[in-house]
């Protein structure tokens, strides 16, 4: 299985990293993508900068495509993450899957982007008209990624 | 042994990394944090937080996880990325 794991302030092109995932490959039947935008206008959030911990991000992240790949059939695997500041409508994450049948490359795409969200050290500090406020975990993504 | 510190922990610490030289009785995450806690009263507030999330050596560590003096431990506030 190939694999592509990115932490950076750049932008990407979903295309692009879509059309990588099958390139020189035929076993693939099937790929699903993730893409996570900043989220704006109606909660107030004017601008987000987001922080990691370089070194412990690409270990967790490089842990749960191991993991996705012990439980799925994969050829292929992007995970990209923006850090730094980001307004609303930006895209922050990319997560593609190349497998051979549809129903893994879904399961595959889901269960990376559940897990990255609990286990990938990374935080978000929202701007908004009021000041500056930490987002905090919610919940209802630890059940989601309980549920793998 | 070096301490980093994440988020919200970071900004009310007001450092983000720094080398502590902690006595041979602080040998567990656990203990380290309530060493560490006696550093400052920023130090006190920021690592009282309720849900402190830990990492030794960049793998989430809990509170009885073992430290030694050349580890890197963590402390930060539950992650909130994707």
């Amino acid at each position: 299985m190939r694999s592509r794991l990115l932490v950076t302030q750049e932008d990407f092109d979903p295309g692009i990293e879509i059309e990588a995932l099958s390139a020189g490959q035929s076993r693939s039947g099937a790929i699903a993508s993730f893409v996570g935008l900043v989220r704006g206008a109606s909660d107030g959030v004017q601008a987000m900068t987001l922080e990691h911990y370089p070194g412990m991000t690409e270990k967790q992240i490089g842990g749960l495509i191991e993991e996705a790949a012990k439980r799925w059939t994969l050829d292929a695997v992007t995970v990209i993450h923006r850090v730094g500041r980001l307004e609303p409508g930006a895209r922050i994450v990319f997560v593609g899957v190349a497998g051979r049948h549809r129903a893994e490359a879904f399961a595959a795409c889901e269960f990376l982007i559940d897990w990255l969200k609990t286990q990938a050290p990374f935080w978000k500090l929202e701007e908004t008209a009021a000041g500056d406020r930490w987002v905090t975990a919610r919940a209802s993504d630890e059940e989601r990624a309980r549920r793998w | 042994m070096k301490i980093i510190y994440f988020a919200a922990l970071r900004r009310e610490i007001g450092v983000g990394e720094e080398t502590v030289a902690p006595p041979a009785e602080i040998n567990t995450v656990g203990r380290l944090k309530d060493w560490l806690a006696g550093r400052s009263p920023a130090h006190a507030k920021a690592l009282s937080a309720p849900r402190l999330m830990a990492a030794v050596n960049q793998d989430y560590a809990g509170m009885e996880s073992p430290v030694a003096a050349d580890d890197e431990v963590a402390f930060f506030p539950p992650v909130t990325g994707g």
